[in-house]
């Protein structure tokens, strides 16, 4: 059945609350990118272009450490990677609204948010719709990236060091919930974390990156709890 | 980094970014038929956020025992299950309080 046509205001209502979201979120990266010693534009410029907060963090990890091209592209191969499978499960709800153009453009804004809202719907979407969900979030992501970086720059030192660590409580507070609620989910974060740090207070490890260890510990991680605990049928995707 | 390598750096980053979400969202017709696959792409952000974090949260705050007390109470305003604005703003909060008391 053939429900109600979603509307661009439809989509504007449900992008609100991810853009109020992605504005604390995108402040905590902003501030990090300063005491990294980016310019404030650069921040933007990462936050307009890329519009990801692990991947973000990550490749900033890497410009930090003056790390090669090739450390970056496989730090966002793998970090990013989820999104490859938000984007296939979207690509099959899409309407005839959407051709090669919009597929192409509105590819950009697959977020886990964007993706949970819109993977949530029962019918097709249609591009109106996906439009006005995502402006929002996107205006919320570079807006708050700026809020951050200036903040950075000007807030006495004791404050943004107090700052340094509300992106990794963030993702502290998205791993840990399902952390207790879903069997698999916690022999990964243990894994991920465990490999982590063995990689890097181990001295025989020292030559290692930073973002190739995240990397190792990652795909290790994933790969180990993937074969321990499969999930069946295919069709649980990642919803954080 | 000069701001031109830093530039061509976060170019690269953007496009990898973006080919990842563009070539399925465009292109794609077909379901990923693997369990493993698939499990492996569910768990994989857990995994990456957490070796994200440990240890690098420990050295987030110029001071490792500020940092580690903000890392407990993140720990447990998550267990307690608050929203993530809520979390960062105890464990800022606690740092910058903890901070003055050491």
């Amino acid at each position: 059945m053939q429900g109600k046509n979603l509307s661009f205001k439809n989509g504007i209502k449900d992008g609100l609350p991810i853009g109020l979201g992605y504005l604390s979120v995108a402040f905590a990266f902003g501030v990090q990118a300063s005491i990294a010693g980016l310019p404030f534009f650069m921040s933007v410029f990462i936050s307009m272009t890329n519009l990801t907060s692990a991947g973000q963090l990550a490749g900033l990890t890497v410009i930090a450490t003056l790390g090669t091209i090739l450390e970056m592209i496989l730090t966002q191969l793998v970090i990013n990677a989820r999104y490859f499978l938000m984007s296939i499960t979207l690509s099959q709800k899409l309407d005839g609204s959407f051709t090669l153009g919009h597929r192409l453009l509105c590819s950009a804004f697959v977020t886990d948010e964007i993706f949970a809202v819109a993977v949530a719907k029962p019918n097709t979407l249609n591009r109106v719709y996906f439009y006005g969900l995502v402006i929002l979030p996107y205006v919320g992501w570079t807006t708050g990236t700026l809020l951050g970086a200036l903040a950075g720059d000007i807030l006495p030192l004791f404050i943004t060091n107090s700052l340094g660590i509300a992106l990794y409580a963030m993702f502290i507070a998205i791993i840990i919930p399902p952390s207790i609620t879903n069997r698999g989910v916690l022999p990964a974060v243990l894994f991920g974390a465990g490999l982590s740090c063995a990689l890097y207070y181990i001295p025989f490890f020292a030559g290692i990156s930073t973002g190739l260890s995240v990397i190792i510990s990652a795909i290790l991680s994933a790969g180990i709890t993937a074969f321990i605990f499969p999930i069946k049928g295919g069709n649980k995707n990642a919803d954080t | 980094m000069p701001i031109l390598d830093m530039t061509v750096m976060i170019l690269v980053m953007a496009g990898v970014t973006y080919l990842i979400r563009m070539i399925p969202f465009a292109f794609f017709r077909k379901k990923i038929k693997s369990d493993y696959l698939n499990s492996f792409l569910y768990y994989i952000p857990y995994a990456v956020l957490s070796a994200m974090t440990f240890p690098y949260i420990f050295y987030s705050t110029e001071n490792f025992y500020t940092a580690l007390i903000g890392t407990v109470i993140a720990i447990v305003a998550s267990v307690c299950k608050r929203s993530l604005l809520t979390v960062a703003i105890l464990a800022c909060l606690s740092v910058l309080i903890f901070g003055f008391i050491i």
